[in-house]
């Protein structure tokens, strides 16, 4: 019998989606690495929930509101593994600037009036700002994936590299470290 | 007396997948299982029009793109664009120019294949309700592994290109205030070169694969989210598809125009945008016609809908087909937006072909600048639409002001209605509603390539209250912050 295949699950917390489009970046190796993983919840499949407990997960982007703290809390309950990828779910990246400008006297006021305040440019009459059940709570500030969960693994970059993911994602897939020059390992 | 008010059953598809962003459909249902209305709510948030304040000039065109990584460039270039006009460079080198476009034009063939081959087609080949199991990129490289291949190497044509003119295929950094940072050379022309006639041909064959979609499923297709509205776009001075540069084009949904050739720089005064309570995304619309009657679509499809031809032969004449269907009315289909994105592609590898062979790439005149100005707007039509960048900066060079709208901002109206339209024909009355009846709406949305990644750029803001663990389940943190929405305003 043919070994099983591993189950890897991706997602995309505060991130920009530009390490999903890099793991898209390995092109046509991609169509090799379906012989050994399948995808299980992924925004690249219609799996919205696991189907099953996966061996490895794959994490972009870090926490800015409590659904990514779940979901991230989520996929560590549910994968063997779990790597965060690119330097948003390793150390914030871009979405951590904000946590800048907390020092502020009275941040939250400065960011709604620059976004949803009524101007010549913004129709708001009721100033009313984007209040719903459906919009889930902001954290205070941005957290990294380390401060809500247990990493197994970190792969840097902004983001990685086609070429490194593949290689990480095949090294772990088959037990074995990856082989990776130094120079392809960076953050940027 | 007291009224009662009526219960309504809320559904959440949620999180959308085979989108790119962080989004969530609620649909709300009556007692007789009646679709009420159907909302596309943007979740997330960013803060970045503030937080961009204080940071350098140059920074700006690098930093922006991390809204978004499914298509960096466009907002690279925005920004860049902005910064042009801020360094005072009002015509920039031809090298410059043309690598900015040869970048671009990467840019939207590889982001408008990724959408077609890698989101969209699983719904096309295999049917809206087919399993969800199959309903995937990788169920379409095991039935169909030829035609998966070549999407995939497309799209890899497309982030060559990108890594020749930007340096990195993802987040890189060609475009700098006044100009480009490298030209191409030979070995990197001869290389692109080489797989150009293999690319446009299958260019032609994905034009034909949506085409043949458009035409045999009129009666779905037709049916499906086709609803009358305004459509925006970017055109050149004779009216010509340009997805670079040009002046902004309005028409109504019986293709009249509302307004031509106006210069986007003036943008403000045209346009407005509502803010609604239940989304972080903004409702734009065009002052002249008001908040209820002025929204508009962009896009691929409202490009083919404005544009008065395309300047190269093979998209031109894709063009004039597609044109026809509707004897040459402005096209509302939401679905036939894959089909006007497959002959941007053939557009974007026509454009390619014609710069590689363009000696002006080799030149080493880079940058030029200018006097110095304390404001820039820069417009791009991005893959998904028009796309708004507004900057200050004041003499140290720090960013005092920004507001951006991008492209899937604009189309808020339009993701709207057309979730509505799909719940309400497939899903009202329905007792039981499954996974595949679900999956029409989210095939309503991806019409639309929504990135909801950009689209989360403005800092919302919520009553917080907020409790964090850590690893260890140790309370990490606790926030009770509430902000009165009575203090919201500068003067209130
Ligand atoms: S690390 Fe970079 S590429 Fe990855 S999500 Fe963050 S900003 Fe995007």
């Amino acid at each position: 019998m043919s070994r099983r295949k591993k189950r890897v699950a991706t997602v995309s917390l505060a991130g920009c989606f530009g390490c999903h489009m890099s793991l898209l970046d390995m092109d046509e190796r991609i169509l090799d690495l379906l012989e050994d993983v399948e995808f299980d919840r992924s925004p690249l499949t219609d799996f919205k929930q696991f189907t099953r407990r996966c061996d490895i997960g794959l994490v972009e982007g870090g926490c800015c509101n409590e659904e990514n703290v779940h979901t991230l809390q989520e996929f560590r309950n549910h994968c063997d593994v779990l790597v965060a990828v690119g330097q948003c779910a390793i150390m914030g990246g871009l979405p951590v600037m904000r946590n800048a400008i907390m020092h502020s006297d009275d941040p939250l006021r400065e960011c709604l009036d620059e976004a949803y305040a009524s101007s010549p440019r913004v129709y708001n009459p009721s100033n009313q700002i984007p209040n719903d059940p459906a919009l889930p709570l902001l954290l205070d500030k941005v957290y990294t994936c380390v401060d809500v969960v247990k990493i197994d693994y970190q792969i840097p970059g902004c983001p990685p590299s086609g070429d490194v993911l593949y290689a990480a994602l095949s090294a772990l897939i088959h037990d074995r470290p990856p082989e990776l020059d130094h120079a392809s390992i960076r953050y940027d | 007396m007291t009224v009662e008010k009526p219960k309504t059953r809320i559904v959440e598809i949620e999180p959308l997948t085979r989108v790119e962003g962080h989004g969530k459909v609620t649909i709300h249902l009556d007692d007789d299982h009646n679709v009420v209305e159907a909302r596309l709510h943007i979740v997330e948030f960013r803060g970045f029009e503030r937080f961009i304040v204080g940071r350098l000039l140059w920074e700006v065109p690098v930093i922006v793109q991390r809204l978004c990584g499914i298509c960096p460039v466009s907002h690279h270039l925005a920004a860049a664009k902005a910064m042009d006009a801020i360094v005072g460079a009002d015509a920039l080198p031809p090298t410059a120019e043309k690598m900015r476009r040869l970048m671009h034009y990467g840019q939207i063939m590889q982001s408008n294949v990724l959408h077609f081959f890698h989101l969209s087609s699983p719904d096309l080949l295999f049917g809206f309700d087919a399993p969800a199991k199959k309903r995937n990129l990788f169920g379409v490289i095991r039935e169909h592994p030829e035609l998966a291949k070549r999407g995939v190497l497309l799209r890899k044509y497309g982030q060559e290109v990108i890594q020749y003119t930007a340096g990195k295929k993802i987040h890189g950094t060609g475009a700098v205030p006044g100009g480009i940072n490298k030209n191409l050379p030979l070995h990197e022309r001869d290389a692109l070169l080489r797989d150009i006639e293999r690319m446009t041909a299958w260019a032609r064959d994905a034009v034909e694969i949506a085409k043949n979609y458009t035409v045999e499923n009129l009666s779905q297709v037709s049916r499906f989210a086709n609803f009358k509205s305004n459509h925006l776009s970017l055109v050149r001075e004779d009216g010509a598809l340009d997805l670079y540069h040009g002046n902004l084009r309005a028409i109504d949904a019986g293709g009249n125009v509302i307004f031509d050739q106006l210069e986007y720089t003036r943008f403000n005064d045209y346009i407005m945008e509502e803010v609604r309570p239940w989304s972080y995304m903004k409702f734009p619309f065009i002052k002249s016609r008001g908040n209820l009657d002025g929204w508009y679509r962009v896009g691929p499809l409202s490009r083919m809908n404005n544009a008065s031809f395309i300047d190269t032969p093979l998209a031109d004449k894709e063009h004039r087909e597609l044109r026809a269907l509707t004897a040459g009315k402005p096209n509302h289909m939401s679905l036939a937006y894959h089909w006007a994105r497959m002959i941007e592609v053939l557009h974007c590898v026509e454009k390619i072909h014609e710069l590689l062979l363009d000696t002006d790439l080799q030149g080493t005149e880079l940058r030029a600048s200018g006097s110095r100005r304390e404001e820039g707007i820069g417009v791009i039509e991005a893959p998904r639409g028009s796309l708004f960048h507004h900057y200050k900066v004041d003499e140290h060079d720090q960013v005092t002001y920004c507001n951006l709208i991008v492209s899937t901002t604009h189309n808020n109206s339009g993701l709207n209605r057309a979730v509505t339209d799909v719940a309400r024909k497939y899903l009202s009355g329905k007792k039981r509603i499954t996974e595949g009846l679900l999956n029409h709406v989210e095939v309503a949305v991806r019409a639309y390539d929504p990135c909801l990644s950009c689209a989360t750029h403005a800092l919302g803001q919520m009553p917080l209250v907020v409790e964090l663990h850590d690893a260890e389940g140790r309370l990490l943190h606790r926030n009770g912050q509430y902000v009165d929405q009575a203090t919201l305003g500068r003067d209130a």
